[in-house]
């Protein structure tokens, strides 16, 4: 169960084409990432796949049958919203019994459902509470709760921890990992932070301008970024890009190289540099040096024990296997 | 969220409110229209000629109506100056920090939820009234000669009671903008060395400024058509020195019964409140979109 | 942050605001108080009346036995209620498809709506007068019950309005997720939620209905006539009747003073349209 496939997938408002013809297929058990700048249509596509939005034309199937035409409540799919979107009239209880409520599902089988649930999400203390008096990322649990009890072929998940702290946030997204594993069901999960994508997905799907711009695991869009969009939305900190004589040099019309992949010297080096800002975090630091081809300056990543000071005079040198090489299209050169 | 099927849905709901309110505009409006142009009276039986312009120049040229213009204009601009100037003050006042904030705004709010009959008799009798009226109590164990209200000032008696009645809707309106206003953005101007009349000029009173233009929108809206008050004071008294239009083409239509000039009335009191209502339906159009 | 400020300057800002309050509430708390003294005395001097007179409660009697206060207050009741109630049944669906289901001009129709409410009532008195007479309207409570749910049909369409867009629409698409059909979601999710809204509409509506005064005035006489015009009876003075007027108006004003007070902050959405909330 879990299987949805896209095929010619578009979408119009009014005159506005925000998602031109698209195919994606997503396996059975997955976790896929939908990543990319805001405004690039990843909600607008997992809205379309939630069926909350009409496809303009173009096919959603899921698990095989034809569901461009069916209501969302049959598609048999759940979805957390950004805002977690509970009832505010209704206990913890409540919300999360809603759906099974709205199923007609018999009482003493809705209690056992919600309690199994809420023990999951360690919720049990809070299910005669209303959403107001919860925290943050127990409105989130809730929301979540609310979706696992539907036992639903696939989850759906809306930025889903944009609206919490950065330590809850990594919480949560270890836990929404760990629900994965243990309940085995394909997820989708929307997000525009690069760091969600790289930590949680099977499988990332980057969007830009709702065209999909390149999709695979993690590490095959960290190491073969198909083009330069991709190659600087993936990694933090960014991919340093060069263009000019430099560029030349490797015969490419520009060159990217992560932090990670430059390797610093005082002594020698193919780039020449001074050491401006450096940014001590303990284990790692990182200088930004100005180069002449470069608009930003190049962030180079060094241990903690590395000791730079403002103003001395560096030599870089990439590493060859780890530099990416782009045409004027902005497409990997291979 | 919108798809098709909803679409048709909505028309068909919203339909009834919109037939409703085109009906109650339209036909009204049309017979007032049409009237305006007859030679009707309640009291002649008989046929009612078309007359063109005739009504409107016995309307505009009737001595009264300049003076009904003229009170008009005196009634708003005068409850508008007392309610906007009086409404800031109060609402500066009530934003202070205070005891008992809620019990005294309930007391400054009260007489907004006062009817107009009621008032305007209160006011009359138990204060304006020169023997056993408050005011004229006062005056007298001064030593001062009691003022006649309705007999010397009629008009700024009648503007006292109304502005007593709208001061409340002012403050009230005024305050919850203040309310609005960030803290923060007041305490950044008194690190930037502003002092109070500064904070009040600089930074208040621009954040209060929509809020005082649809103040002194509605309130005109609201003032134009004062008439309860009128009746049960002066009746239009003494002579034509407090009938305001409304007043006028009530008298006109329903005491002379001549439907021709009275709906002539009608149309110009229609065009005055349609200048005013087409601003403040721009202030409220561009709240829609924010 | 709020900041500590000094007792001083709080007593001297309770007491100015609190004088200034006490001018405002005044003529109500005369009234009030008159109404609890004989004809004779309320007409003494003020000191006196506080002072060195009884207190009585012969007043409220009177006002019943002379001009059968109840009926009014009744019609009162019945067309104030009664034009909010019909009212809101129209305004529900109205407002309920306009803030859910917006399409391109349904600003445009808001704002329409709204502009009826801006036409002045005496630019319409003669033909509605006039249709009122000819289907034998006058001076009946179902025609002023019709009057006044027309004026105040936008207002109520807009507070709706406003409220209902105030719930968040992913609140509905989560309920729709969780297969609530249009009838459910109507039911569990958007009516509890809507309640309060709908609560302080019907409070403001009836607040206006009861004290609206041109119509009431036009187009009532004695059987169907509200508190308003009750009240206007009183305008011809016969004798010594201050205790009397100030009994009738604090029956006439007391219900709805106690209802505004808890509607304060719906009135200023209610009669700003929104523009300031």
């Amino acid at each position: 169960m879990g299987q949805i496939s896209l095929s010619q997938v578009t979408k119009s408002f009014g005159d506005v084409n925000v998602i031109p013809p698209l195919d994606l297929e997503i396996n059975e058990g997955e976790f896929v990432v939908f990543v990319g700048p805001s405004g690039c249509g990843k909600s607008t596509l997992l809205r379309l796949i939630a069926g909350l939005e009409d496809v303009t034309s173009g096919h959603i199937a899921i698990d095989g049958q034809d569901a461009t035409d069916v209501p969302p409540a049959k598609r048999g799919l759940a979805m957390v919203f950004q805002s977690y979107a509970l009832y505010p009239h209704m206990t913890v209880r409540k919300n999360i019994a809603f759906p099974l409520r709205m199923a007609k599902l018999d009482q003493a089988a809705q209690d056992k459902k919600v309690e199994e649930a809420a023990r999951v999400l360690n919720l049990t203390d809070y299910l005669d509470r209303r959403p107001g008096q919860l925290s943050g990322g127990q409105r989130q649990r809730v929301a979540i709760g609310r979706a696992i009890v539907r036992e639903p072929a696939a989850f759906l998940f809306d930025e889903p921890l944009s609206n919490l702290d950065a330590a809850l946030r990594v919480n949560m997204r270890l836990e929404i990992s760990e629900l994965h594993k243990q309940l085995d069901t394909t997820m989708i999960y929307v997000t525009h932070d690069q760091v969600e994508a790289m930590t949680m997905a099977d499988k990332i799907v980057v969007l830009r301008a709702g065209n999909i711009e390149q999709v695979g695991s993690p590490l095959e869009l960290y190491r073969r970024p198909q083009n330069k969009f991709v190659a600087g939305f993936i990694g933090s900190p960014k991919m340093n890009f060069l263009t000019g004589a430099t560029a030349a040099a490797y015969d490419a019309q520009t060159i990217g190289i992560r932090p990670e992949h430059l390797e610093v010297s005082r002594d020698s080096g193919d780039w020449k540099g001074v050491v401006g800002v450096s940014e001590h975090l303990g284990s790692d630091t990182f200088f930004h040096v100005p180069v002449p081809d470069s608009d930003d300056p190049l962030t180079v990543r060094a241990s903690g024990e590395v000791d730079l000071k403002r103003g001395e005079e560096i030599f870089l040198t990439p590493i060859q296997e780890h530099l990416h090489r782009f045409d004027d299209q902005g497409l990997a050169i291979r | 969220m919108a798809t098709k099927a909803s679409r048709a849905s909505a028309r068909l709901m919203i339909s009834p409110a919109v037939i409703l309110l085109l009906g109650w505009m339209i036909i009204p409006l049309s017979m007032t229209l049409y009237f305006s142009f007859l030679r009707y009276n309640l009291l002649q039986p008989g046929p009612t000629p078309f007359v063109g312009w005739e009504n409107y120049y016995w309307f505009f040229t009737d001595p009264s109506f300049s003076a009904a213009m003229i009170n008009t204009l005196v009634l708003v601009g005068g409850v508008l100056t007392i309610t906007t100037v009086g409404g800031i003050c109060f609402a500066l006042l009530l934003d202070r920090p205070m005891f008992g904030q809620g019990i005294i705004r309930i007391m400054v709010i009260a007489p907004f939820f006062v009817m107009p009959t009621v008032s305007g008799l209160v006011w009359k009798n138990m204060f304006m009234n020169p023997v056993n009226g408050i005011f004229g109590r006062i005056a007298t164990s001064l030593g001062f000669q009691p003022v006649d209200f309705f007999g010397q000032i009629p008009m700024a008696s009648i503007i006292l009671i109304v502005s007593w009645m709208w001061l409340p809707f002012a403050t009230l309106i005024l305050l919850t903008a203040l309310q609005s206003l960030d803290q923060e953005q007041l305490e950044a101007a008194e690190m930037d060395g502003a002092n109070w009349r500064n904070r009040f000029w600089f930074i208040m009173l621009p954040h209060m400024a929509r809020a005082i233009t649809v103040v002194i929108l509605i309130q005109t809206i609201f003032l134009l058509s004062i008439f309860a008050e009128i009746l049960v004071t002066t009746n239009g008294g003494p002579g034509v020195a407090t009938t305001n239009l409304t007043y006028l083409i009530y008298v006109s239509s329903l005491l002379q019964f001549d439907v021709g000039i009275g709906s002539a009335g009608g149309v110009v009191a229609i065009i005055l409140a349609n200048i005013v209502a087409l601003f403040l339906m721009r202030m409220i159009g561009k709240n829609l979109d924010a | 942050m709020a900041r500590a400020v000094p007792t001083r300057t709080k007593w001297f800002n309770t007491a100015t605001a609190g004088t200034l309050g006490f001018l405002m509430f005044f003529p109500i708390l005369w009234i009030l108080i008159l109404s609890f003294k004989t004809e004779e005395d309320a007409i003494r001097a003020p000191l006196e009346v506080l002072f060195a007179s009884d207190w009585t409660t012969q007043s409220y009697g009177a006002v019943q036995e002379r001009s059968d206060y109840f009926k009014h207050f009744m019609n009162s009741v019945t067309i104030s209620v009664g034009s909010t109630l019909l009212g809101l049944i129209i305004a529900i669906p109205a407002a309920w498809a306009m803030a859910f289901v917006p399409a391109k001009r349904t600003k445009d129709v808001l704002m329409w709506m709204l502009s009826t409410k801006m036409l002045p009532p005496v630019g319409v008195l003669i033909p509605i007068y006039l249709i009122f007479r000819d289907f034998g309207l006058l001076d009946t409570r179902v025609g002023l019950t019709f009057v006044l749910m027309m004026i105040n049909l936008p207002i109520i369409i807009w507070m709706l309005y406003t409220y209902f867009k105030e719930i968040p629409g992913e609140i509905l698409e989560a309920a729709r997720m969780d297969g609530a059909t249009l009838r459910e979601e109507v039911i569990y999710v958007l009516t509890p939620m809507a309640i309060p809204g709908m609560a302080s509409t019907v409070l403001l509506n009836i607040i206006l209905a009861w004290n609206e005064a041109f119509w009431s005035l036009q187009l009532t006489s004695s059987d169907a006539a509200p508190l308003t015009q009750f009240i206007a009876s009183y305008s011809s003075p016969e004798g010594l009747f201050y205790a009397k007027l100030s009994a009738a108006s604090i029956m006439a004003i007391a219900p709805i003073l106690i209802m505004g007070w808890f509607s304060q902050k719906q009135l200023v959405r209610g009669l700003t349209f929104g523009a300031v909330k």
